[in-house]
Formats: C-alpha cells, sequence, structure tokens
C-alpha cells in the first residue's frame, strides 16, 4: 500500500512538473534538445560528445544541473523510462532526485537504472563549457572568480570569449580583470614588440599572483632586450609593491597582537596600575569572561548571532561582581602590603582556575564565532584583513576610549582618581574610599570580563586562558608606565607590533623570548616605564 | 603608590624570631635521615622498621624542595627581594646535571649512540653542540651546577639592582625571566631535549641509579647540603654582612645614605641564593629521573614562595619546615582527591596572607611570647 502511494506521489509530481511552464525541461528545451539526451542513455562516449556539443548556446542555462552532475559522475538514466536522474551517493546512503527540479525520488533498485559515461574528454569539455557560463553570470563576484579560473588556465580561444565580453561588461572590478588577461595574451603572443612591452607595462601594475608567474614564464622564452626590459621593471613594480601589502600584513597582524594586549591589561591597568594592587588573579577574570560567553551560547543556541551582545555586558557584570567580592573579602585587608597582595590574588586565582575546571570540565570549550564576524575584507588580491581580528582591534579600542571617558570625564573617575593620587587627603575630603576601592576594582575586573567575550573569539576557551595573558598584561601595563592609561595604549600596539615584525625574522618562540628581554632590560633602564608619572602623584 | 619600605618597617620585627632553632634542627634532620636510611638498607621488606625506596626518594626529593625554599628565604625573608622566578635557577642547576647524566648513558641509549644522546640522533645532528662538551666529567657539571644559575643571577642582579628596581617590579621581572626561559627550552633547537627534556638516566659516578643504596646515599647527600646551607646561611646572616642586608630590607634608602653599598650586597646575597637553588636542583634530578621546561613554569616559581610564607619568611629552619609540610600534604592530597589540592593551596595562599602573616614559625614564636607572658603574669599573682 505503502509502495503504491508513492509511486502515485512520484507519478503525481512528474504530472506537476510537466504542467507548470516555468519549470524548465519540456517547455523551454527544444524539443529537438530533449531527444538528443535521450541519446545519452545509449552511452557511446563519442555519441556523447557529438550530443553535448550539439546543443544550442542559448540552452546551456537550463542544462547546467545535468552538466554538473554529469562531470561528478552522477548521472544516471532509468532503464524503463529511459528518464535521466540524478543519483548523489554519501556514505552508504544513494539518494535519488529529478535532475532539473532537484525533487527527491522514490529509490530505485541497482539493476533498474544505469549510470551515463562520462570520459575525461567530455569532462574537459563540459567544464569549459561551465567557466564560460559563469563568464556571463549575473553577479559580478561570480564572474569575477570565473575569470581567476580561467587565469590559472589561459588558452588563445578563452582569451577571444573574453575580448568579446570585454565589450558588454560594466562593472570596474571585472573589467579590470578582463584587462589582466587579454594583457597577459598580448605579452605573450601580440605580433608587434611595441603591444608586447605596453602590455607587459601595464601588467606591471597587477596584483594577481598569477600574473607574476606568467610573466616569469614569458622572461624565460623571450629574448628581445626591450621585451626583456619591460618584464625586468614590471617583475620589480609588481615585487615593490608586493613587499608594500606584504608590511602591510604585518603591520595589521601586530595591531590585531596589540589590541589582543591592549583588550588583556587595560582592566589591569586600573587595578594594578591605579590602584597599586598586584592583581594576579586579573587573567582569571578574564577567564570568566570567556566561560560567560560560552554559557550565554549555551543558553541561546538558536541565536548566536546576537550571543556576543548578551555576553558583553554580562561578562562585566560576573567579573565585574566577583572581582568587587575580592576586594571586600581579601584585597582590603592587605593595602600598602603590594607582596602580600600578589600572593593572596595568586591563591585566588589557583581557586577560579580550579573551580572552573570543576564545573567545565579541564577541557577546552568550542565557543562558537557569529556569522558576521567571519570572513576576511579582501582589499586587493594578496592582501585582506579578517573581519574577526579587525572587530576586536576596533572593539578593544572602543573599550578604551570608554574607560578613558569614565575616568576623565564622570564623578567616578574623578573619585578614582583622587584616592589614587592621594587616598588621605581624599578620605578627608569626604570620598568614602572603601566604595572607591570597590568600584575601581569591579570595573578593573568587569573589564578584563568584556576582554574574556573578546578573546574567546580568537582562541580556545579552557581554565588556562588567564594564565597565558598574565605576564604579557604586567609587561604592557609596566611598559607602559604604571598609572598611566595612554602609555598601556602604546605599550601594547608596539609590542605587538615588534613581535610581529620580529617573526619571520625567528620564529614566533624566539621572538617572543626577545621581547621579554627586551622588556627586562627596559625596565633596567627606565623603571617606571615609557611614560612615568610626574609630580606628586609619582611617590 | 603606598611606599614599600613603610610595609618593611611595619614587619622588621619578624626578623631574627627563631634563629636559635638552627643547630636543634641540623641534629633533628640527621637523626631522620639516619634512621631512614638504615631502616631502608639493614631491614627486610616485612620489617616493621624497614622504609620503602620510594619513601627515601620522597625525602629526598622534598628536602631538595627544602633547599630551594631556603634560598628564597634568604632573599625573601632577609633582603625583600621577592623573586617571583627561583624556579629557573633550580632548573638550571637541574639541567646542567641533566646534561652529566645523560652523557653517562653513553652507548646505552635507545639508539645506541656513543656519543650524542637519543633526542639528538632522533633530531639527526651530526654532532655534540659546544655547550654540551665537558659535561662528560662529574667536576665540571658540578662547577656549571653553581657556575651557571650564579652567572645568571649575577648579570639579572647587576642589572636590576643597579637601576634599583625594587619590590613587585622585580617581581614580576623575574616572572618574566623565568618564562622567557620556559619558552626558550621548549625548542629542540636549544639541544635540550625540547619538550621532553632530559631523561632515562642510567647511573651517577658509575652507581645505578635504580639501586636503594644508591637512593640512600642521595638522601643523605642533600640532607648534608641542606644542613651546611643552613649552618653557612646563618654564618652569613649573623656577621656584619648580615646586619647590613636586614637593614637594606627594613629600609633600603636609610642604608644607602649610611654609606653603604647596597646593590652590590643585594647582588651576592641573590647570586648566593641562585647557587643554593641551582645545588638543589642538581640533587633533585638524580632522585626524581627527569627534568624538563615543566620546571621552568612560573607557577613553580610561586609554589616555593608559598611554602616560605607558610614556614615564616626570615626564619631558616621555618622556610623548610614550610617546603615539607606544604609538599607533604600536596603528596597526600593529589593521591587522594587530586581536584581538591589546587582548592587547598589557593585557600592556603589567601588564609596564611590574612590572618599568618608572619607563618607558621611566627605563630610558634608568638604562642611562646603569651605562653612565657602567662607564666610570668601566673607568677607575679602568687608572688
Amino acid at each position: 500500500m505503502r509502495h503504491f502511494l508513492l509511486i502515485c506521489c512520484v507519478f503525481f509530481s512528474h504530472y506537476l512538473y510537466a504542467a507548470q511552464p516555468t519549470v524548465v525541461t519540456s517547455s523551454v528545451l527544444s524539443v529537438q534538445s530533449s531527444e538528443r539526451l535521450q541519446k545519452l542513455t545509449q552511452n557511446k562516449l563519442k555519441q556523447s560528445l557529438k550530443v553535448l556539443q550539439a546543443i544550442p548556446s542559448a540552452e546551456h542555462k537550463q542544462l547546467l544541473p545535468l552538466y554538473q552532475a554529469l562531470i561528478k559522475g552522477q548521472l544516471y538514466f532509468i532503464k524503463s523510462s529511459g528518464q535521466l536522474i540524478k543519483v548523489v551517493k554519501t556514505g552508504n546512503i544513494k539518494s535519488y532526485s529529478e535532475i532539473f527540479s532537484a525533487k527527491v525520488l522514490e529509490p530505485q533498485a541497482k539493476k533498474a537504472i544505469k549510470k551515463v559515461r562520462v570520459n575525461n574528454k567530455i569532462r574537459v569539455y563540459l567544464r569549459q563549457l561551465l567557466a564560460k557560463q559563469a563568464l556571463s553570470a549575473a553577479d559580478p563576484k561570480a564572474r569575477l572568480l570565473a575569470l581567476r579560473a580561467v587565469l590559472k588556465d589561459l588558452s588563445p580561444q578563452s582569451v577571444l570569449s573574453i575580448t568579446e565580453l570585454r565589450l558588454a561588461e560594466k562593472n570596474i572590478e571585472v573589467q579590470q580583470m578582463m584587462d589582466v588577461i587579454i594583457d597577459i595574451e598580448r605579452a605573450r603572443n601580440a605580433p608587434l614588440k611595441l603591444d608586447k612591452i605596453a602590455a607587459i607595462d601595464r601588467l606591471g601594475e597587477s596584483l594577481e599572483p598569477q600574473v607574476r608567474t606568467e610573466l616569469v614564464q614569458i622572461q624565460a622564452n623571450s629574448s628581445a632586450p626591450k621585451v626583456l626590459k619591460a618584464l625586468e621593471k614590471a617583475l620589480l613594480s609588481i615585487d615593490e609593491s608586493r613587499q608594500f601589502f606584504g608590511y602591510l600584513d604585518q603591520l595589521f597582524f601586530g595591531l590585531s597582537l596589540g589590541s589582543v594586549l591592549l583588550l588583556a591589561a587595560i582592566g589591569l591597568a586600573i587595578t594594578f596600575g591605579m590602584m597599586g594592587v598586584i592583581n594576579m588573579a586579573h587573567g582569571e577574570m578574564i577567564m570568566l569572561g570567556a566561560y560567560t560567553t560560552y554559557v550565554v551560547q549555551l543558553l541561546m543556541p538558536n541565536f548566536i548571532e546576537y550571543s556576543l551582545w548578551v555576553a558583553v555586558p554580562l561578562a562585566f557584570v560576573v567579573a565585574g561582581s566577583v572581582g568587587i567580592l575580592i576586594e571586600r573579602c581579601v584585597i582590603r585587608f592587605l593595602h600598602g602590603r603590594p607582596l602580600e597582595t600578589l600572593l593572596a590574588t595568586f591563591g585566588i586565582s589557583l581557586i577560579l582556575q580550579q573551580l572552573v575546571r570543576s564545573i567545565f570540565s579541564p577541557l577546552n570549550r568550542q565557543v562558537e564565532s557569529p556569522q558576521w564576524m567571519s570572513g576576511s575584507w579582501e582589499i586587493n588580491p594578496i592582501f585582506s584583513l579578517t573581519l574577526n581580528r579587525l572587530y576586536i582591534l576596533a572593539f578593544a579600542l572602543l573599550v578604551f576610549f570608554a574607560l578613558l571617558f569614565i575616568l576623565k570625564k564622570t564623578s567616578l573617575g574623578l573619585n578614582v582618581r583622587a584616592v589614587s593620587q592621594n587616598r588621605a587627603m581624599a578620605k578627608a575630603l569626604g570620598i568614602r574610599t572603601d566604595r572607591v576601592d570597590a568600584m575601581t576594582f569591579g570595573l578593573g575586573s568587569g573589564i578584563a570580563g568584556i576582554a574574556g567575550v573578546a578573546l574567546s573569539q580568537l582562541t580556545n576557551v579552557g581554565p588556562n586562558l588567564g594564565q597565558a595573558y598574565i605576564i604579557d598584561s604586567f609587561m604592557v601595563v609596566v611598559f607602559g608606565g604604571v598609572g598611566n592609561l595612554f602609555g598601556t595604549l602604546v605599550a601594547a600596539f608596539s609590542l605587538g607590533i615588534a613581535n610581529k615584525i620580529l617573526e619571520p625574522m625567528t620564529g614566533a618562540v624566539l621572538a617572543s623570548i626577545f621581547v621579554l628581554v627586551f622588556i627586562i632590560l627596559f625596565i633596567q633602564k627606565r623603571p617606571k616605564g615609557l611614560f612615568p608619572q610626574k609630580g606628586r602623584a609619582a611617590e | 603608590m603606598i611606599s614599600f619600605s613603610n610595609f618593611l618597617q611595619a614587619r622588621s620585627s619578624v626578623s631574627s624570631a627563631s634563629n636559635g632553632a638552627v643547630l636543634p634542627f641540623v641534629i633533628l634532620l640527621f637523626i631522620a635521615t639516619l634512621s631512614c636510611a638504615l631502616g631502608n638498607l639493614l631491614f627486610d621488606a616485612d620489617s616493621l622498621f624497614y622504609v620503602s625506596t620510594y619513601t627515601i626518594t620522597l625525602l629526598g626529593k622534598y628536602l631538595c624542595y627544602a633547599l630551594l625554599a631556603l634560598a628564597v628565604d634568604i632573599i625573601w625573608g632577609y633582603c625583600g627581594i621577592l623573586s617571583l622566578g627561583h624556579g629557573a635557577f633550580f632548573a638550571l642547576g637541574g639541567y646542567a646535571m641533566g646534561m652529566y647524566l645523560m652523557r653517562q648513558i653513553g652507548d646505552r641509549g635507545v639508539y645506541g649512540n656513543p656519543e650524542l644522546p637519543d633526542f639528538m640522533v632522533f633530531l639527526d645532528w651530526q654532532q655534540l653542540p659546544w655547550y654540551w662538551q665537558g659535561f662528560d666529567q662529574f667536576w665540571f657539571a658540578m662547577v656549571m651546577v653553581a657556575l651557571v644559575p650564579g652567572l645568571l643571577a649575577f648579570v639579572f642582579g647587576w642589572l636590576a639592582f643597579r637601576s634599583r628596581v625594587t619590590g613587585v617590579y622585580l617581581s614580576i621581572i623575574t616572572q618574566a625571566l623565568t618564562y622567557a626561559l620556559l619558552l626558550a627550552f621548549f625548542r629542540n633547537e636549544m639541544g635540550f631535549g625540547g619538550n621532553n627534556g632530559l631523561t632515562d638516566f642510567k647511573d651517577i659516578l658509575g652507581y645505578s641509579l635504580q639501586a636503594d643504596s644508591t637512593r640512600v646515599a642521595l638522601l643523605i647527600t642533600t640532607a648534608i647540603a641542606v644542613a651546611l646551607v643552613l649552618v653557612v646561611s646563618q654564618l652569613i646572616l649573623k656577621s656584619r654582612m648580615g646586619k647590613v642586608i636586614i637593614a637594606i630590607r627594613d629600609t633600603e634608602a636609610r642604608a644607602r645614605f649610611l654609606g653603604y653599598r647596597t646593590d652590590r650586597y643585594k647582588v651576592w646575597l641573590f647570586v648566593y641564593s641562585a647557587v643554593i637553588a641551582g645545588i638543589a636542583g642538581a640533587l633533585y634530578v638524580p632522585q626524581v629521573g627527569i627534568i624538563n621546561p615543566g620546571e621552568f613554569a612560573p607557577l613553580n616559581s610561586i609554589e616555593i614562595v608559598v611554602w616560605v610564607a607558610i614556614g615564616g619568611r626570615g626564619t631558616l629552619v621555618g622556610a623548610i619546615v614550610g617546603a615539607l609540610l606544604v609538599n607533604y600534604a600536596k603528596t597526600r592530597f593529589t593521591a587522594i582527591m587530586p581536584e581538591v589540592w589546587l582548592f587547598a593551596l589557593g585557600g592556603l595562599f589567601v588564609l596564611v596572607t590574612l590572618f599568618l602573616p608572619k607563618g607558621l614559625a611566627g605563630l610558634a614564636s608568638d604562642l611562646k611570647h603569651k605562653f612565657i607572658a602567662r607564666n610570668t603574669k601566673n607568677q607575679q599573682v602568687q608572688n
């Protein structure tokens, strides 16, 4: 009974399919073509190619799914009816579908269907056809992609068709790409040397990686001194701009590392820099922020896109309140005893780590990136910026300036600065120093929590996340000058960039060792950092 | 920032609390070590007095830690230099010893190369790097055990103390130092076995490391080292130099104005302490059987500070007691309920700093003072 119903369904769908004018086959394809396609089922390779070649170009667009299936060897036909179908194997499961409408068909017995045979000749022919088809796609990005594919495998025919298409092309980027291809052809085979040289000169401005390899090849094949000279010039200019973009790339990665350092250190710049509390549990505040992101994503698995918007304020609250708790319970009893504070906060950091390990397991947790943060911004073929790093750079600066605003323009900030400069005097003037201490520490910890949200997008979230950043954070704060937020900014970015500039020369590990040693030596020379505090506040 | 010296001034009374305990402690140490040694060597495994080889090794390890704690206590408790990188000196001493033990393996390694250690054969190195030369001689390795940490401490201390880097800044850059070394030793290209470190040792001075007698000998050597360092340090700290050192801890500026070259005192004390840490590392490696870059981890260095803080800084015996107690607790805890250990360690940090700023030794002397005070009071009442 069930079987019967299924068959009915199939028939019914066929009926619908034939009746609808929008659906491809019978309506748009000429009767001839349909008949021709039936010939594919005869399964003679030589004939198949002829059949395909005979299809008029107007119908290629409709036949694309068939071509693709044929290339992949997924095209079958039902022996009894001669109907062409697509069979996709995933693992052991085979799924059967209509070629043109992608409608799912009932499973067929193995003997009832047969594969349409293909050979390499047919595949090559079809691939070229598909590439050409893509060249006239409506979306300029698709056209650009197709052109890149053509660029990798240039033939005089494809250049010819591109020269035709170039006349009708409207999009500037696609135009440029086409020009590059045409120029390559000219540089290779132009009969006049002047033409060749002009083409080579123009190619010197292109950054497509393929252009360079082409030029090198042409250089190997040509002997005319003027052409060689032009080639040399073009290659030089390409190499120069490549080097330039290479530096830009390094700079970007340096800035990105700097933004991570800034985020990690900025909370510490408050707790350590302004309050003088050696907060070894700072890294764990970052970790708490990262785990908050993880929990938020667990709670709203269907809204990953928005999870960060929830996670940022929540991480601030979570890490901030833990910070306030620590300040009230431990740190306030240790005022003016920096080394003791160091030990106590280190103990707290161990407890927090173990707590997270007991609750969430010692394994790293996966935090997902929202769609809008993945991908990259391509500026030219050899220079692109990854979006998540770009966003985090912007976010770090945003947090920094927000913090600067709080410290300089709000009453809380005024109180914080007053207490950090002269506690006794501030108290005498009626500032509730205890409250201010708790708020300041909460602020610093909360910002560390926010940093954790950002870092969860770049690295693994695990119980040791914080430890990885604690030494770096202290280095940044000390290097920039304790109690100086701008110093922290400058230090973070200069250390980040220095690290990335060293990296290609020495390797990542040696680079960070060099930076550490540099800071150690620097502190010997200028114990108060890059921008020491001046005046009475310094003591 | 509230000045660091104020804090020290307030705490200057900690110093010579229980210095008289050194001699009794040394005697106690020797009695304990000798009885363990005899228990291991003379009695059968099923005897009541038998001490297992495992225990002997464990005790030896603890005593190495005690030596390390002494090294930290000497500079932190008596000179106010909180080093968060003493694990680095310990590990360097350990590596020097490890290199000697590595060369002693000879052609008994997996690859059977008489000259090169296994990991170098694995990395396809053709010859021994220059800094491995000479380590087949025991005396040379022993010189290096003291020289390498000492030299590093001298350069580092000379740079730091001359430019008057003190307090927290110094702590943080010592931490950076050990972190940098950690990263460096993880690299295979350094030629120290990379991630795996040096291990698979066979024998020392021709005696098998697996033999009970070697283990006992190592324990006794360690105990003698602890006793020697204890006595020598006591002499140094009681001397004129020691007085200056304590003065530097209490108010460095005043000591400087009185005409003492405080930086020189600090450098030499720092070097002395680093050499002790190196010796501790060298004694540690043959007993534990491995040295790897993990010893450079900043966490290890901070743990040493905790031992000292718990035992009582500024008292030599206190540091040793702290190291022994905390490590015994660690062994027990990590065996019974491993996840609780970090909670306990973290809690200890917080509680000791909040409630026991002078450590156990301080607590003991406080109790003693109270007891004496009450006795005299009682006597007065009786009179």
